[in-house]
């Protein structure tokens, strides 16, 4: 039987979820790819194929219009399309400027109107096509797709844990940032990931986007009256990897 | 020799980011000779903007996956300078160390995945499993080692985590710096037979020599990566030029083109280049000797001229970042680990940096209020810096391209492979621009 076909795609990114591809070793990664084929993937390969792919690795956000064909020419020929990575699935860190007006003035002053800068509003890539798997964070986690492949490749179900980010933080016993005198997202982010940044000594961002009730209004709260911040930093703070999730 | 010629390579393979390659010469009359970078802009100057100082590194490090390490650096020291903070020789150490994680995780990236295809006459590395599985094994090897390295010191590579203006986050113990020392050490062996086989391909990297200047940050005290209190810049005939980081905006002279989302750079010449090469040239006497010995071995010689060369040149600096990481280790064993909490802000100004990442300077340049908040913020890109001058080779290089009456798909390949040697990361490339805030 022949071995799924695996190709990978970027838009708008840091490319670092793709990076994370070449972390595994030698003996992960060779294993790997006795169980897959990988026909299509631009940063690493010359080698394309116009045809049908098994699955597709998605990477970076959704934000020129002239995207959409190539998106679509995506979706069409692949079997499973999974995004990957907090750009692709939510617009991530990108979206931190969807509620600017002036940003390409800000970037490319005077020339800011040239065709060739084109780039509004950044959408995740549901926006553009059907989705059939997420993989959040900014960076993925590896280890989580690497999961995510295996039981697509197994026929398995993958979930993503339904818990906010607090619980695998007290899980490995980490000291919480508040106690710290510092501020933390972990309250309303979707675990998966491990809560390394606090354990890191740095706050959670929510770089996975956030839990399905997750209470904004609360948070806000909390980062003002447990971390001292304004209102305006408490919003500001509760957009960092999620403007799109939110008002 | 050829008299028509169309080369249209769209979205070139085997780089980070976007670029294309569009040649034309109909009747011996050139039309068309450029490099061109179509990347979706981001816009990440904009985006930090109301940011807490705090949070600006872990923003401007999602500019690029691979320099994320570097563009953490570059920006917790133009913020440390900006708020009048002086970390201390211990962070220093730390951060010298994780900088030069990344240049052996990066080159090692490029000189095996993207460039050794070429060099070997396959497509990619993926077919090489099959041809050349021992290289490929030591290439997720290397790649791997580069990976613990940072984590060890950054906590993870893509995005670290715990560099923070004023120190660390999180400190390693010496009982990991002990176990990183030993990773190192095991990994000599892959060092050796990497010379062996660049050794070997060095006699396929197309002969070509453009003069230029060559820019790169300079120390007194190493070969400057992360530390360095100037830049230097270094002409084909050995004349140097020495400025101070703070005035980065007259020696780079950003400008746009229609033919790019980014920008290009130029400075005592039309354009300049950076990057592996340009740090060889401007610090080849501070390199320690395991990679000037590399060097003599692989025939690189400063002031070497030849861009195709940058991928030797980065082999040397995986020698030399792998023995100066080495060093840096055996000092922070020797003197133990301080718990020295995080130096704080003694104002809020502005400030800048420069850092060296794989494929050249990078510089960060932010101001911000009273309560800490960025007003302003400015980055110049090393690939941006190469652009204009990969601009300039393509120019030279196709009259000789076109005495030398090569096939029009040699031709497509030495162009490809010129860029490739410039190691561009496009991606991180199209953000940038000179912007005076208006207050
Ligand atoms: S999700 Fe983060 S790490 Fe992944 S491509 Fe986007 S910015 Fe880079
Ligand atoms: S540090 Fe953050 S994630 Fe951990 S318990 Fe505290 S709030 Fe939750
Ligand atoms: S702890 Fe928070 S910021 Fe860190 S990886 Fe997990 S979700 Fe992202």
């Amino acid at each position: 039987m022949a071995k799924p076909t695996l190709a990978f795609f970027d838009f708008a990114s840091c490319e670092g979820c793709q990076i994370e591809f070449t972390n595994y070793g030698d003996a992960a990664t060779l294993e790997l790819l006795k169980h897959v084929d990988v026909v299509e993937f631009r940063e690493a390969m010359t080698e394309t194929t116009g045809g049908r792919i098994d699955i597709a690795l998605v990477e970076g956000s959704f934000t020129r219009e002239a995207d959409r064909a190539r998106l679509q020419d995506i979706r069409h020929r692949a079997r499973v399309v999974i995004a990957y990575g907090a750009c692709a699935c939510t617009g991530g860190i990108n979206a931190l400027k969807n509620h600017q007006d002036d940003f390409a003035e800000y970037v490319y002053g005077e020339h800011a109107t040239m065709p060739h800068l084109e780039s509004g509003t950044a959408r995740p890539i549901s926006a553009a096509i059907k989705v059939d798997y997420e993989v959040p964070g900014c960076p993925i986690s590896k280890d989580e797709l690497l999961l995510v492949l295996s039981n697509l490749l197994h026929g398995t179900e993958h979930v993503t844990p339904p818990y906010p980010v607090c619980v695998e933080c007290k899980r490995r016993e980490t000291v919480c940032r508040y106690d710290e005198g510092d501020h933390c997202m972990g309250q309303v982010a979707r675990a998966g990931c491990g809560a390394p940044c606090p354990a890191d000594g740095i706050p959670c961002e929510a770089c996975r986007g956030f839990v399905d009730d997750a209470n904004l209004t609360a948070l806000e709260k909390v980062l003002m009256e447990r971390a001292g911040f304004s209102q305006k930093r408490a919003v500001g703070k509760s957009r960092m990897f999620t403007a799109n999730l939110r008002s | 020799m050829l008299h028509d010629v169309n080369i249209n390579v769209h979205h070139l393979t085997r780089v980070e980011g976007h670029g294309n390659i569009v040649v034309n010469v109909t009747d011996g009359t050139v039309e068309q000779c450029e490099w061109q970078v179509p990347e979706a802009p981001r816009f990440f100057e904009a985006m930090v903007r109301g940011r807490h100082y705090s949070e600006v590194a872990r923003i401007t490090s999602r500019i690029c996956g691979i320099c994320a390490v570097g563009h953490t650096l570059a920006s917790v020291k133009a913020t440390e300078a900006a708020l009048g903070i002086e970390v201390t020789e211990q962070t220093k150490k730390l951060r010298s160390l994780l900088k030069h994680a990344e240049n052996f995780d990066s080159h090692v990236l490029h000189v095996y995945v993207l460039v050794a295809p070429d060099l070997l006459g396959a497509p990619s590395v993926f077919p090489l499993i099959e041809t050349h599985g021992e290289v490929v094994a030591r290439a997720l090897r290397l790649k791997r080692l580069a990976h613990e390295w940072g984590s060890a010191i950054g906590g993870r590579t893509t995005h670290p985590t715990t560099v923070i203006p004023g120190g660390f986050a999180k400190l390693p113990t010496v009982k990991e710096l002990e176990a990183l020392r030993e990773k190192i050490l095991a990994a000599v062996p892959d060092l050796e037979a990497t010379l062996d086989t660049i050794a070997a391909l060095a006699p396929k990297i197309p002969a070509f020599d453009r003069p230029t200047e060559y820019m790169a940050v300079s120390s007194a005290s190493e070969y400057g990566l992360y530390d360095g209190e100037a830049v230097e810049t270094v002409l084909a005939d050995g004349d140097r030029a020495r400025y101070a980081v703070d005035d980065y905006r007259t020696f780079t002279n950003e400008y746009m083109t229609a033919q790019s989302t980014a920008k290009f750079t130029k400075n005592r010449l039309d354009s300049y280049a950076a990057g592996a090469l340009a740090r060889f040239n401007v610090n080849y006497e501070m390199l320690r000797p395991e990679a000037k010995a590399a060097a003599e071995r692989l025939g690189l010689e400063p002031v070497c001229t030849n861009p195709y060369m940058n991928t030797v040149a980065q082999v040397v600096e995986v020698v030399h970042s792998a023995y100066e990481g080495l060093r840096l280790l055996d000092e922070l064993i020797e003197s133990g680990i301080a718990d020295e909490g995080i130096v704080q802000p003694t104002r809020f100004a502005s400030g800048a940096s420069a850092v060296e990442v794989p494929r050249g300077i990078l510089f960060h340049e932010y101001e911000y209020d009273a309560e800490g908040m960025c007003v302003r913020a400015n980055c110049i890109i090393p690939t941006n810096q190469n652009h204009g001058n990969i601009q300039r080779d393509f120019d030279a290089l196709l009259p000789r391209l076109l005495a030398e009456g090569i096939s029009e798909d040699d031709m497509r390949l030495r162009f490809e492979m010129l860029v490739r040697a410039y190691d561009p990361c496009i991606s991180c490339s199209t953000h940038y621009v000179d912007v005076e805030f208006v207050r």
